[in-house]
């Protein structure tokens, strides 16, 4: 046991000061207010005390001048921190644009990860210092939230759809990641580290963890081992849609709505394909619900993306990639 | 000051027997409290089965701090650890701290106050205790087959699909106790808008009625939405209904909405009666009238409209549009008004008061300290930059628990202490009932302030394990819970003494005034023996003897 113990987390991230700073203000509002209602009660407790039986109070009843400062200045104060507190939040879930994209997914009752070049770990993240990272994040059974206390950020995480958490780290070391949404049995073993480490070493554990394929080339090999595109041809002359250059576009449906085809539209196609009926194409996909799981889901949405206007794909699917699909890719 | 409270050697002189007819004595056997309509003994019987349910949370509590005094899971299972919290939750708060006063002091006082012989309904007023009865019955159902681990906050799809323990029964056991909040929440806007006694207008009414109008609007209105949302539950995890459950096609953010737009007003359901007792305590302990009348009285009914319009701060990184978000952020800061008006105007009471000290009064102090950092730490928690950290950390745990019971369970024993001597007609030990308001004070500081700090370094809630530079204050958080425990169990025993010993209150051992302070103590079966009639405004202390005369409900005739 230790006898020493910090009174505030360590800053390791862009976020932590600002956060802090919020912090420390209505701490020390929070403070001065409980400090003067406490000593003006002291006061008054003592001032004021019954002196004779039989004594009553002076007969006072109010006094709309003191009703209204006493409310106004609350409400100032309180805007002041809404204020404040909105810059803040919109800095912590406005993911900024040059963000290296790395996948999350959560599960009773552990975190699984993947880097943009490929490498899979779990539990522990391993990041390069001052380089802007987004996590794509998802469930695969109940809420989770990732939660890295020294970063200061926090996002459910959701079976279902997708959630984003953005951070730069600040610090090399070693960080605290939890979980802190209530999940079960081992809620409080689904944790682990964040491990921030400076670019060139980073770079060499890259290398240590041996050539991978990356989620394109992974997703490539499911979409041939899946079949997809037996119908999902290059150009629309398939049974279903082509699927090249329509990722952050438009669709029109059949139903006559028009979505944005995101993420989450993709996903939604590949495991409840009857949800969203692409215009002028019959609905005879099957669904693939549990037999991808969504790290599967991830790196066929990641394949799609990378699909340009033309018809060669970006990534080609080697024996590699395929060999690696058929241990994560699919259920166990 | 001797054993017993200077009030006493007040009132003492001229009477010093209880009357000879009263509510207690008027039928006797197991039949006539089983069987009663009488809004006293009604609230005598929540009394009874909401204290055997605060000490069994209160038993979950103490193996939560146990455990937690070491960073490994080293005394119970991890399953066993999500029963105690989520059990700790639910008894606490369904079977508790929602009939706590509303029930009790609500039913016992109500009545008495407004010059009324009973509520409006008196059988619905039974009824409600038996569907508390009979909830009740399915949570310790549950309890004895092992518990639930869900949380009380019952989020899905772990609730609806996930969990294996006995969601469903206690599912139930809230929706049927539900009933019980919305018998007792009409029967008081019924007997507040149809049983003043004449004269007894809206501004004559003490705040005490104010914030229970208040509170019971929230419980019509609120509780619905509970029970419906928990019937889905019940019905997606039996039939898998896709309500909830992704892989069902339904929506586990929906659960979210609704489960909030019950629970945050639910909280002002539990701290609303409890400010109206503080005002009728500050306002007998200083022998004035509460400052700013209006103001205080308009403040509860604004914080329960408001309460309805924020439900969604729970829900800041729950993948809630952060357009939305905004709107509940502001909404949040709203409800900090009316809630500063009221502690600014209890403080302006005091002023130029005649302060008597007394148990109530600490109570009722020790409420507004506390009241006023778990307020302050809710602003921050409704600042949305800040929350994003703290949420779902021991900061919630500290700044909820400083509001149900620095705030909540304060104003209940506060009130408790105030009106004793009227329910049962005596008096209780001054020096051991001032002793252990320290105790609770000092020993509930001990163990939730350190939490918050432990919040803001990150420790989220609902560990069963945790790392080990946490371990400091949580070792000062379970010590602050033994030194609780004492506090609360020092009253059990000088009530339950001042059942059979207790010196004889008199009708007003306080010198309050108030129409429950003119009847006999305890009061006969149907309150007063003729019909009071009100031509004096609320708190209306002038100079007169110290012991008013039993019996005169109206100054002109005394």
């Amino acid at each position: 046991m230790r006898l020493s113990f910090p009174l505030f987390p360590e800053q390791a991230s862009t976020l932590a000061s600002k956060v802090d700073s919020l912090y420390f203000f209505s701490l020390a509002i929070s403070a001065f207010f409980s400090v003067l209602i406490a000593l003006v009660i002291f006061a008054f407790f003592i001032k004021f005390r019954r002196r004779r039986a039989g004594e009553v109070g002076a007969p006072i009843h109010g006094s709309l001048m003191l009703e209204l400062v006493w409310s106004i200045i609350p409400f100032i104060i309180a805007m002041s921190l809404f204020v404040w507190g909105a810059i803040v939040y919109f800095d912590i879930v406005t993911v900024p644009g040059n963000a290296t994209e790395y996948f999350a997914t959560g599960k009773q009752w552990m975190w699984k990860f993947q880097h943009p070049e490929g490498q899979r770990e779990i539990n522990v993240l391993h990041i390069p210092v001052g380089e802007t990272i987004k996590l794509k994040m998802t469930s695969e059974d109940v809420i989770h939230s990732f939660y890295i206390p020294a970063f200061r950020v926090k996002q459910d995480v959701l079976p279902g759809r997708y959630t984003t958490i953005w951070f730069e780290a600040t610090k090399p070391g070693t960080y605290h990641l939890f979980c802190a949404e209530y999940c079960g049995s081992e809620h409080s073993l689904m944790g682990g580290s964040v491990v921030v480490m400076e670019p060139d070493e980073y770079q060499a554990w890259l290398d240590d963890a041996g050539p991978v394929a990356s989620p394109e080339e992974i997703g490539a090999a499911l979409f041939d081992q899946y079949i997809c595109s037996t119908c999902h041809e290059t150009d629309d002359s398939g049974r279903g849609p082509s699927l090249h250059g329509i990722y952050g576009k438009e669709a029109r449906l059949a139903d006559g709505r028009t979505v944005m085809r995101d993420d989450d539209y993709l996903r939604e196609s590949i495991l409840r394909p009857a949800t969203h009926i692409v215009n002028g194409y019959p609905q005879i996909m099957p669904t693939f619900q549990g037999q991808i799981n969504e790290v599967g889901v991830l790196q066929l949405i990641s394949y799609i993306k990378s699909l340009g206007d033309s018809e060669t794909p970006a990534a080609a699917a080697g024996d590699e990639a395929v060999a690696a699909s058929n241990s994560v890719g699919t259920e166990e | 000051m001797t054993d017993t409270t200077q009030a006493a050697a007040v009132s003492a002189s001229p009477e010093k027997q209880l009357p000879k007819n009263h509510y207690l004595n008027a039928a006797h056997g197991i039949k006539s409290w089983l069987f009663t309509t009488d809004h006293k003994r009604i609230g005598l019987l929540y009394l009874g089965s909401i204290t055997i349910f605060f000490f069994i949370g209160g038993a979950y509590a103490s193996l939560i701090r146990l455990e937690l005094l070491t960073p490994q899971g080293d005394l119970v299972q991890p399953d066993t650890y999500n029963r105690l919290f989520t059990m700790h939750g639910i008894l606490m708060i369904f079977f508790f701290l929602l009939p706590s006063i509303p029930a009790v002091l609500g039913n016992f006082i109500i009545p008495l106050q407004i010059g009324a012989k009973d509520v409006a309904f008196p059988k619905l007023n039974l009824a409600s205790w038996y569907m508390y009865v009979i909830g009740a019955c399915f949570t310790l159902f549950a309890l004895f087959k092992g518990g639930v681990d869900t949380g009380w906050t019952f989020y899905t799809p772990f609730s609806s699909t996930y969990s294996n323990s006995y969601v469903v029964a206690v599912a139930v056991g809230i929706f049927i106790n539900g009933f019980s909040s919305i018998f007792t929440g009409i029967n008081f806007i019924a007997t507040i808008h149809r049983m003043r006694a004449p004269g007894m207008t809206w501004f004559r009414l003490p705040l005490f009625i104010w914030s229970h109008y208040a509170t019971s609007l929230i419980m019509v209105l609120g509780t619905p939405v509970l029970a419906i949302t928990l019937l889905l539950v019940g019905m997606e995890r039996m039939f898998n209904f896709g309500f909830f459950d992704p892989a069902l096609g339904g929506d586990p953010v929906l659960f979210q909405h609704l489960f909030w737009f019950y629970s945050h007003p639910a909280v002002y359901i539990m701290v609303l009666p409890s400010m109206g007792v503080v005002s009728e305590i500050i306002a007998a302990f200083s022998r004035k009238q509460v400052f700013g009348y209006k103001f205080v009285a308009f403040a509860s009914i604004g914080i329960a409209v408001l309460g309805f319009l924020v439900w969604g701060h729970h829900m800041f990184v729950s993948s809630q549009s952060p357009y939305t978000g905004l709107i509940f952020s502001a909404l949040s800061m709203m409800v900090a008004i009316p809630s500063a008006v009221k502690v600014f105007n209890w403080m302006a009471t005091l002023y130029q008061g005649s302060i008597e000290y007394s148990t109530p009064m600490f109570y009722a102090l020790g409420f507004i300290g506390l009241f006023t950092i778990g307020g302050l730490t809710g602003v921050m928690l409704g600042t949305m930059g800040l929350d994003v950290h703290v949420h779902d950390t021991y900061f919630v745990v500290a700044h909820f628990h400083y509001i149900m019971v620095g705030g909540a369970v304060f104003g209940y024993l506060g009130g408790i202490h105030y009106w004793w001597p009227k329910i049962t007609g005596r008096l209780y030990s001054g020096f051991w009932s001032h002793l252990s308001a320290l105790v609770i004070f000092l020993g509930f500081n001990l163990t939730f302030f350190p939490q918050f700090v432990l919040g803001y370094l990150g420790m989220p809630r609902r560990y069963h394990v945790y790392p080990e530079e946490f371990q400091v204050l949580n070792i000062l958080s379970t010590a602050g819970a033994s030194i609780l425990a004492v506090g609360y169990a020092i009253p059990m025993v000088y009530f339950v003494l001042s059942l059979r010993k207790g010196e004889i209150a008199g009708p007003n051992p306080w010198g309050a005034v108030g129409l429950e302070w003119e009847t006999t103590s305890p009061p006969p079966l149907h309150n007063f023996e003729s019909m009071p009639v009100v031509d004096f405004e609320p708190y209306q202390y002038e100079e007169h003897e110290p012991v008013p005369k039993p019996y005169r409900y109206s100054r002109s005739e005394g």
